[in-house]
């Protein structure tokens, strides 16, 4: 009995996976650190911005959304690590807030957007005849408008706040998933085990979500960590015109452009610190995106 | 051996045709002609036979299979399964006919889904079609099938992927029976095995004939596992049936001139009489399907055909009792 394992090395007895599974797991994670170093530092960053997310309350030290008129537009110090704004808020507070707001927006949007543009995508290309070429043209106008367009167009329409934000960064990213997952559902829909499906006497929505849908998934990941990195700095661009989040949640966006309209000679860390935080959240998230692409494609994986 | 007893036909293929047209322009598109992949195929399947279906690669075998299992919708014909038009049913009724009409494919590596575990994929259709609600019998049921099929019920919790091609062959055999089917179209169902295991699957498909009155339409281009499996042939050639004969009949007695070059190309296991033996391989190439050749489609390979062959369309005839040959000059 032959046994076909992907990693090689693992043989007979392996019918309880989850021992091996775990090592496994490591395995690959450590292979991905020492082939991957620039995509490491990218996930560093994002477990980080994760973190600061995850424990906002207990990092920051003062209230984000809290004045304080007696330590207004102070310098960065031991009491305020990375200074206050104009209204006397704690910077550093704000970030930490801050980097929860942009993982909301950014993830919920990606993952809406990302999900809605997988199950369209395949259903477009499952179906195929007449729906699949109507729907492929409603995604080229969409697509003809660039992402931060389309968002302005929505938010002038629904208004601003978390939710209208959310929404209005999902739906330019509807189509640029839509497209790329079809290309891939063409190919598995001729696949076999699409046809014993259907022979099978499968509805099509099974035949779409567990049958198609899983095996488009790898390209689908990559696109999903470009797509997060697309929807913070989206969500930073609307929030800076003031078409995004509003005062007094933190994010930060709002924060740069706050501090950078006024104060950027007489209190520069105002709007310093919250643009490096969107600089390396939409950095670290491209490399780790990067980094994906090149451990999951078989062709580049032992180069 | 010899033909099933009670000749009745579970299967009647009338007339079918099946063409994929040829269109140009996207917007305002065109028909610019048609892949006559099958042209008018007449046969029909007793119920506990074998019917093989041997012709070579684009002759329309797999088309046939596919419109049988209604992959395909044929453009014309009439499919009788038990009586019921299968090319008419609709969606419905055509759920209620997938039961007993099932499918074993050629490559038992695209075949099965990656992502899903052995004992799932056989388990999918159980569910689907509400034959066993109850998750616990519904476990039991599959590692049955396993074991009916030749494999250790443990591999329902395994991935296709950690299987061998022979193993792999075999979840298809066991995911087909899930539903408990009278007609199985087997699709080249060997042919992408090595020769080893291709007769162990010959002999599981053998078993599982007897033991579960199954009727085959077994589809195949490899004339030994044909003869060794089934009962009768049908010879295919660019989208028609050329002669349908009782499988030692037509082995040892082939009358169209294209099923007697057929055979002829089988090499014989012994150098001597390989070496010595008289072989005039046909002439040319197959036509393409999408022009075929007027009159009796083989006419431009044929040793023997006259002037009237490129006009007349040949029917099958019944020149022995029950070998049917489409040549108006095979005696």
């Amino acid at each position: 009995m032959t046994v076909i394992a992907p990693t090689g090395a693992a043989g007979a007895g392996s019918i309880d996976g989850e021992p091996e599974l775990q090592r496994s797991l490591r395995r690959s994670v450590l292979h991905f650190i020492r082939r991957q170093p620039l995509g490491t530092i990218g996930l560093a960053i994002v477990i980080v911005m994760f973190g600061a997310g995850l424990f906002a309350p207990w990092i920051a030290p003062y209230d984000p959304e809290e004045n304080d008129f007696n330590a207004m537009m102070q310098a960065p110090s031991w009491v305020h690590l990375l200074g206050t704004d104009q209204l006397g808020r704690d910077i550093f507070s704000r970030l930490v807030f801050g980097a929860r707001t942009a993982l909301i927006v950014g993830f919920s949007a990606a993952f809406m957007g990302g999900g809605l543009g997988l199950v369209l995508g395949v259903s477009s290309a499952y179906f195929g005849g007449w729906f699949d070429l109507v729907f492929q043209r409603v995604l080229d106008v969409l697509m003809a408008f660039p992402l931060i367009i389309l968002a302005l167009a929505v938010v002038s329409v629904l208004g601003a706040g978390v939710q209208n934000v959310i929404l209005a960064i999902t739906i330019p990213l509807i189509p640029r998933c839509g497209r790329v997952v079809r290309a891939s559902a063409l190919a598995v829909r001729e696949v076999p085990y699409v046809d014993a499906a259907r022979a099978l006497g499968f509805g099509h929505a099974r035949i779409v979500l567990r049958h198609m849908v899983p095996n488009v998934v790898a390209p689908f990941l990559i696109l999903l960590s470009a797509f997060v990195g697309q929807a913070i700095l989206a969500e930073a661009s609307l929030s800076y015109l003031g078409l995004g989040v509003q005062e007094p949640v933190p994010a930060w966006g709002l924060m740069l452009q706050g501090g950078a309209e006024e104060y950027a000679t007489t209190a520069p860390w105002i709007a310093v610190f919250p643009g490096l935080a969107i600089m390396l959240a939409v950095l670290g998230i491209s490399l780790f995106g990067d980094a994906l692409r090149d451990a999951i494609d078989p062709k580049l994986r032992d180069r | 051996m010899s033909a099933a007893p009670e000749a009745t036909p579970l299967l009647e293929v009338r007339g079918l045709a099946m063409h994929f047209p040829i269109t140009e322009g996207i917007v305002m598109s065109r028909k610019v002609g048609d892949v006559k992949a099958v042209d008018g195929v007449d046969f029909t399947i007793n119920r506990g036979e074998t019917l093989g279906l041997v012709g070579e690669s684009g002759c329309g075998k797999t088309t046939t299979g596919r419109c049988i299992l209604r992959l395909e919708r044929p453009t014309a014909g009439q499919i009788l399964f038990d009586g019921k038009d299968l090319s008419r049913l609709g969606r419905r009724d055509l759920v209620a006919m997938r039961r007993r009409v099932q499918v074993i494919f050629q490559d038992p590596y695209s075949s099965l889904n990656p992502r899903m575990k052995v004992g799932d994929i056989i388990a999918e259709p159980i569910r689907v079609h509400g034959i066993e609600r109850d998750a616990g019998r519904r476990t039991e049921r599959v590692r049955e099938l396993l074991s009916t099929c030749g494999l250790d019920p443990k591999f329902a919790d395994r991935y296709p992927h950690e299987m061998s091609g022979g193993q792999r062959q075999r979840v298809g055999i066991a995911r087909a029976l899930a539903l408990d089917p009278e007609f199985i179209v087997c699709d080249e169902a060997v042919s992408a095995l090595d020769v080893s295991i291709q007769a162990q699957v010959v002999n599981l498909l053998e078993d599982l004939r007897e033991r579960f009155g199954l009727t085959y339409l077994f589809i195949a281009h490899d004339l030994s596992v044909v003869r060794h499996l089934c009962q009768r042939v049908a010879v295919m050639y660019l989208g028609r049936i050329v002669e349908m004969a009782a499988v030692d009949e037509l082995f040892d007695n082939p009358l169209h001139p294209y099923t007697q070059a057929l055979l002829a190309a089988v090499p014989i296991p012994d150098p001597r009489v390989e070496a010595t033996r008289d072989f005039r391989p046909t002439m040319g190439e197959v036509p393409s399907p999408i022009n075929p050749p007027s009159g009796c489609v083989f006419h431009p390979r044929c040793p023997i055909a006259v002037e009237n062959c490129s006009r007349t369309r040949p029917t099958l005839r019944e020149l022995r009792p029950g070998h049917w040959v489409a040549c108006s000059e095979a005696r």
